[in-house]
């Protein structure tokens, strides 16, 4: 049995067995649970579904958030994408941006999300993995197995760190969604289990610090974008690891790193709407316009 | 914690605490009412949840959870329009209760029959729910075990009989958690007993023949 105790103890295991994490994961599970492997497998499939379907839902062209703050960015992202082969950064990663757009657009409007690892950073393993999936760079079930390391990693994370905004901001959100998404491109391009381990690491250092600061104090301003700064994050640490470049900072420690970042960051920047964005002029503004002025 | 819980929920946007929490604690109501559909429920809404539960739809969360949807329903953003089509008439008041959690709710329901009853529970964090109070009586569970609660006579015995009757009539149950708490010494008192695995429906008949048992609900996994 695993203990998800440290990124490092999935990697040596994983190691040892000849396996891929995900192999070894959702052998784990299945034993944990004392469930069929494909049980677990379809649950996990099933989860996948969710995702795409929320790009779908979230792209629509009328899509408009509960608040009324925000709506259309998936919609805006396609189109522009289409209409530009690609704007600057190339057909692929628009793609990517308009899906991370989409699912987090589908979640501020009350529509069905994976929670991955929270459902304020919803968008960034759709961002990538249904990415991956619709430009044809990756087979269905191998994705829905790198979804199990994905998992993985965020249970370390969880356990050494926080994926809780309120508890470490938005680093723990975004940021651990970032890394398990980097983890689980490079296993998906047929990276080792060390080069997931340091795609994490790149991934969480990337975002170190970053502040949890909605407006209005919903999941929305910032968030919705944040999933496009997290699906480029994954992206380039990804492609940096396969290119052959080390994280210097083991996954560990990067973890161990955001948990101390969080514990230092004042609680006006952990979800509180005190600080940050939420307390610009506009911010403050916008926060009126939904929930009219204090009283 | 499995990965489910990392790649997981599947649940209706936008926030787990106020929007799948919340639908959770309505579900706790329908239990509470054995699913069936209330005439009228008035929902006190406290801290974060009344302030910013309008933009997270905390208020139809809360309504679905009520009319037995599941947190990933796509029902629940039209919930209000859903009740009122089913005659429930719904309202919502906006109070702080004292030492509350940040988001917590109070639903009284009122069923066709003339019987009523309230419960008051928070949204603690990632979807995760505490019921506090059911009937007046404090309570602590979060509803992710099945939980049996047996109303009684705070008179001696009554819970070496109920967990007697468990151990013979239903062998194969372990029970992972036991709370008692009364208002007053002699009155009624509830026990609040987390179970392992599902007991069976009948249970709740068979621990109702209890001496000095008033009632007992059994609310299934949340």
């Amino acid at each position: 049995m695993l203990k998800y105790d440290s990124i490092a103890e999935l990697v040596e295991a994983a190691k040892k067995q000849k396996m891929k994490i995900s192999e070894m994961v959702l052998a784990d599970q299945a034993a944990a649970a004392e469930a069929d492997p494909q049980t677990i497998y379809t649950r996990m499939e099933r989860s996948f579904d969710v995702m795409c379907e929320a790009v779908e839902s979230g792209s629509a062209k009328d899509q408009v958030s509960m608040s009324g703050l925000t709506g259309g960015e998936g919609y805006h992202m396609f189109d522009y994408a289409k209409r530009t082969g690609g704007g600057l950064s190339g057909s692929f990663m628009t793609g990517a941006m308009a899906r991370a757009l989409s699912v987090a657009g589908c979640n501020a409007s009350m529509g069905r999300i994976v929670a991955s690892p929270t459902a304020g950073s919803c968008g960034i393993l759709p961002g990538c993995l249904v990415s991956l999936y619709k430009e044809g760079r990756a087979e269905k079930r191998d994705i829905v197995m790198s979804m199990f390391t994905s998992g993985a990693f965020g249970m370390v994370i969880a356990k050494n760190a926080s994926i809780a905004g309120a508890t470490g901001g938005c680093q723990a959100e975004c940021g651990s969604a970032s890394g398990m998404a980097a983890a689980a491109l490079v296993e998906l391009m047929g990276g080792s289990p060390d080069m997931c381990a340091d795609a994490l690491a790149i991934a969480i250092a990337n975002q170190l610090g970053l502040a949890c600061d909605p407006v209005a104090g919903l999941v929305e301003i910032p968030c919705i974008k944040r999933n496009v700064s997290g699906i480029m994050i994954a992206f380039s640490s990804a492609d940096m690891v396969l290119a052959g470049i080390r994280a210097y900072i083991p996954a560990d420690e990067c973890i161990s790193a955001m948990q101390s970042v969080g514990d230092m960051m004042n609680s006006a920047l952990k979800e509180t709407a005190g600080g940050g964005l939420a307390a610009t002029p506009t911010g403050r503004k916008l926060k009126e316009r939904v929930f009219g002025a204090e009283e | 914690m499995d990965v489910f819980d990392i790649i997981g929920p599947v649940m209706i946007g936008p926030s787990s605490s106020h929007t799948a929490g919340a639908c959770r604690l309505g579900r706790v109501a329908n239990k509470l009412m054995d699913g069936r559909t209330p005439s009228r429920c008035d929902i006190i809404l406290s801290g974060s949840f009344s302030r910013t539960g309008r933009g997270h739809g905390t208020d139809r969360a809360i309504v679905g959870g009520i009319m037995g949807f599941e947190t990933d329903d796509t029902r629940i953003r039209d919930a209000l329009d859903i009740a009122k089509e089913e005659g429930i008439e719904i309202n919502f008041i906006h109070q702080d209760i004292p030492n509350a959690h940040p988001n917590t709710a109070r639903i009284t329901y009122y069923l066709p029959d003339g019987r009523s009853g309230f419960m008051q529970g928070a949204s603690v964090g990632g979807g995760n729910i505490r019921i506090d109070i059911i009937n007046g009586m404090e309570v602590k569970f979060s509803g992710d075990k099945e939980t049996i609660l047996v109303l009684h006579r705070d008179v001696p015995g009554v819970i070496a009989n109920v967990t007697n009757l468990m151990h013979l009539m239903y062998s194969d149950i372990n029970i992972g958690a036991f709370q008692l708490s009364r208002r007053e010494k002699g009155g009624e008192a509830l026990m609040t007993i987390e179970a392992d695995s599902v007991p069976p429906e009948k249970i709740t008949a068979d621990i109702r023949q209890t001496p000095d048992v008033l009632n007992c609900l059994l609310i299934h996994k949340i």
